[in-house]
């Protein structure tokens, strides 16, 4: 497979205005001839579908939701990052590249992630013109706050909800196109495989989740915008329907994957209660501007917070960090915490969790001040926990938060699979091996209002498309393969459910390619995971039929996924023999325990094509060149 | 600890459904109740009966999915907390608890609780939105926003859609959401060009979807996980109002 990233020519900072002159553009009267798939409604497939609409094309978005507002991007708590500078402390466009592409410890593409920043502030114009009620200050002018892995402020934020706020605004973008026919909504509609036809998708094939109708879909292009992959390891902060089929489909018909190991695992996280857990629950990362994270210095220390004076506390995030402080980098803080829980100094039940501690911030600020910031956040703590977080410090652990990897695309968010374009969380494009805080916002938008609704124009403009129809032997195919996996999911009938499978693949990944990887760990995950499959396979229980809704089969479909895409992701951790951003592995750290990079030897994107049915990927190299920035060891020191 | 469970079972749209009735042993008060219901599914399965369908995903709170009356109230006995954030420790043991689908003409039961609230969407459609093509907006800092004035329509934009308001509602009417949408975008100063056509229109549409008219019960606001209180129907009535004199004037 040639990898080609068509990173147009010319210095970085007119790569993207020199490329949307090149670009070819389709007449506004011949737009409504293009039918457009975009499947996903967060805000990356919101923001593309409602743009995609505005411009005249024919726009189908699917969501296997009952409405397209209740994508996951809606629990994005902290905020969307833009290089406005409005607080005058020394922001820019290349200051938000520069972090974006350090945070990312040197593993993303330059080009992508300077567009990225470039197109920032815009995304910030147009949220407030479609009346996303944004933290302002007294003047009436727009607020900022701090994030992890910067030295600037420029956050912003609507209160702990600002997914929330910027998906309505999606949303509501989108509604408009329903109502003017440009866009047609597919709710409880869940995308099953796509349909490739001469080497180029032209469809899909979708479920719908009431009535189990298997249904096809031709188009001229298809857009996917599904979210990552999180749910892999059963627990963590993503919501309970996040998936990854069709990423994983679309990897098996011809897209690249690139660095599957490359998730992210978030620091502040409410710790797990018991075995019956379903899912965690993320504290937002603003918590720590004014929240101080600490452990007891002494191991086994099972005094109440309060009880333990402050000599006797260690504050190892403002010790290791001091120019950071609590604000290190997401990898750093959750490797910090993991650290500090392995030496005994834990607190809680079993000892996993730290304390997020906002006793001076409130003793500084006033109770009031804080309870304006994040208010929200310390009542689903408190509802959660059933502890007041007011009076006793918050208990936070790392979990499973984001995906960096997805499937590959090039500069135009084309991926291997010409005609398949691929959006927000579920492309690998921007974040390297870390996100930043306030990252993902901007990513999904950028992608959704600012580059596809060009870059598809181009793709559009400059192929020639033969005609296609449902009927086509490719559309046949698909449709059986997805009928028999469906009969072959609810004939095993089995003793075991599909969640119990998920919770033990979870374990699995969250043992041997979580916060901490090692080579053996990594290869006995490798002979564990085809043995669950197999059981999968043989032991599995549904009940009911295909023709009806039936949450466990949609489950069991989803879970049969997950269970060869972990094999990918642990067989990318494991041919990835260095430590950088979210992805530790313990033979490659330093001295005093930070990661590790070998750029010699891995300064490059690992994309897998899939080989076909138990055959190993095959692995394709993108090498990444670094023309602006120089590689240096990451240090928030 | 025990509980004793009445649950409305219907298998499809058109299929009468009834209560019925199941047993749970270890429930940990630290469950949240979905969690509760996950391992009575799991239970089910594992002896052969189908599970009970119930639509939930982020379970933080703030995606709208889940919804459930519990006990005849939406979202259950705690205030401005949807049923995903409700844990098992504001339970006795050995309480019965009752949990219905949300019962309203305009949500048509799919499955056991889970209710097709695609109205809502259209009521949204009918005008829920300010009018800005991508790539139209002016810079962001040009219009100033009192924070006061962006507080309170941070207040009422803060709606899930999760249709508790309907369902709580004797009449069910979906004023309350409909009105804390015109609410959120009437307050600022991008959403005064459409704010009467956009009054009058949602009002239409929801009118059209046969939600009913509202009386000022206020049980809607009494239900709402997210506090959206009564003033925002307020508004909506008088924007619809002088909206529909202006209307008439006109004609």
């Amino acid at each position: 497979m040639h990898l080609d990233p068509r990173v147009p020519d010319g210095p970085l900072e007119t790569k993207w205005s020199d490329h949307q002159f090149d670009m070819k553009l389709v007449n506004p009267a011949n737009r409504r001839k293009h039918r457009i798939l975009v499947v996903g409604s967060g805000l990356a497939g919101a923001s593309a579908a409602a743009t995609l609409g505005e411009q005249g094309y024919e726009v189908l978005c699917f969501t296997f939701h009952d409405s397209p507002r209740r994508a996951h991007s809606i629990a994005a708590q902290g905020g969307i990052n833009a290089a406005k500078n409005y607080q005058n402390d020394g922001d820019s466009v290349y200051r938000l590249f520069y972090d974006t592409i350090k945070g990312g410890d040197f593993r993303s593409r330059e080009a992508n992630v300077y567009r990225l920043a470039e197109i920032s502030a815009n995304i910030i114009d147009q949220c407030v013109a479609q009346g996303v009620p944004f933290a302002r200050e007294y003047g009436g002018l727009l607020d900022n706050r701090s994030f992890g892995g910067a030295q600037v402020s420029r956050t912003f934020y609507a209160r702990g909800q600002t997914g929330q706020q910027l998906l309505l605004g999606a949303y509501s973008a989108l509604e408009r196109q329903v109502r003017r026919g440009t866009v047609t909504v597919l709710p409880r509609t869940e995308m099953l495989d796509i349909v490739v036809v001469h080497g180029r998708a032209r469809g899909i094939l979708t479920r719908h989740l009431v009535t189990g109708k298997l249904e096809r879909w031709v188009g001229d292009a298809v857009v996917l915008a599904t979210g990552g992959y999180g749910n892999a390891f059963f627990l963590s902060t993503n919501a309970k329907a996040c998936n990854v089929t069709a990423t994983y489909r679309a990897y098996k018909k011809g897209a690249a994957f690139a660095n599957p190991c490359f998730t992210q695992i978030h620091p502040t996280c409410i710790p797990v209660s018991g075995e019956y857990q379903s899912k965690l629950t993320l504290m937002s990362e603003s918590l720590r501007n004014d929240g101080r994270v600490w452990v007891p210095l002494q191991a086994g220390d099972a005094r109440q917070a309060q009880d333990i004076p402050e000599s006797e506390r260690d504050y190892y995030l403002e010790r290791k960090y001091p120019s950071f402080g609590n604000l290190a980098p997401r990898d750093i803080s959750s490797r910090s915490a993991k650290e500090v829980c392995d030496e005994g100094r834990g607190v809680g039940p079993g000892g996993l969790g730290v304390f997020l501690d906002f006793a001076d911030a409130i003793r500084r600020l006033g109770v009031d001040t804080i309870k304006d910031r994040y208010g929200n956040l310390f009542e689903m703590y408190e509802r959660i926990t059933g502890e007041d977080p007011y009076v006793v410090p918050m208990r936070i652990y790392p979990a499973v938060h984001y995906t960096m990897g997805g499937l590959w695309v090039d500069y135009n968010l084309m991926s291997s699979l010409p005609g398949l374009h691929v959006l927000g969380e579920a492309n690998f494009s921007d974040h390297g091996a870390n996100r930043l805080g306030a990252s993902a916002l901007m990513q999904g938008l950028a992608d959704g209002y600012f580059v596809i609704p060009h870059t598809l124009g181009d793709y559009l403009a400059s192929t020639k498309l033969e005609t296609v129809d449902t009927d086509h032997p490719a559309f046949t195919t698909t449709e059986t393969e997805a009928r028999n996996q469906i009969e072959r999911l609810l004939a095993i009938g089995g003793s075991r459910t599909v969640d119990s499978f998920h919770r033990e693949l979870g374990k699995i990944l969250w043992e041997h390619c979580g916060m901490a990887r090692s080579e053996a760990g990594l290869k006995r995950a490798l002979e564990l995971l085809p043995e669950l499959r197999q059981e999968f396979w043989s032991d599995l229980r549904i009940l009911g039929s295909g023709d009806e809704l039936n949450q466990a089969l949609e489950k069991a479909g989803r879970v049969a996924d997950f269970l060869e895409f972990g094999e990918l992701m642990c067989r990318d951790a494991l041919h990835r023999e260095e430590s950088c951003g979210g992805h530790f592995r313990v033979e490659h750290q330093t001295t005093e325990g930070e990661a590790k990079r070998n750029d010699e030897r891995f300064a490059y994107v690992a994309a897998w094509q899939y080989a076909g049915e138990d055959k190993e990927p095959i692995l394709n190299r993108e090498p990444l060149t670094f023309d602006n920035v120089q590689l240096a060891t990451r240090s928030y020191k | 600890m025990k509980l004793r469970l009445k649950i409305w079972r219907q298998q499809g749209p058109h299929a009468a459904g009834e209560f019925v009735s199941y047993e749970t042993a270890d429930v940990s008060p630290d469950m949240s109740f979905l969690e509760m219901l996950d391992v009575l599914n799991e239970t089910l399965q594992l002896r052969g009966d189908v599970p009970i369908a119930f639509d939930h995903d982020c379970r933080e709170g703030i995606c709208g999915s889940c919804a459930m009356m519990i006990d005849g109230v939406p979202h259950g006995p705690q205030k401005s907390t949807t049923v995903c954030q409700l844990h098992m420790r504001h339970y006795r043991d050995g309480a019965t608890i009752v949990i219905e689908p949300w019962r309203a003409k305009a949500f048509p039961v799919i499955r056991d609780l889970v209710v097709d609230r695609g109205a809502l969407d259209r009521i949204i459609q009918a005008g829920g939105y300010i009018s800005v093509a991508t790539g139209n907006a002016p810079e962001a800092n040009g219009i100033p926003i009192g924070k006061d004035m962006v507080d309170r329509a941070m207040d009422a934009a803060q709606c899930i859609g999760c249709g508790a308001c309907v369902a709580a509602c004797p009449n069910a009417s979906a004023m309350l959401f409909t009105a804390a949408k015109a609410t959120h975008l009437g307050l600022l100063p991008q959403g005064q060009p459409e704010r009467s056509h956009r009054a009058v229109n949602m009002v239409r549409q929801m009118d059209l979807e046969t939600f009913g008219g509202c009386t000022n019960f206020g049980e809607c606001s009494e239900a709402c996980p997210k506090d959206i209180g009564l003033e925002v129907i307020a508004r909506l009535n008088a924007d619809f109002l002088q909206a529909t004199l202006k209307e008439r004037e006109g004609a």
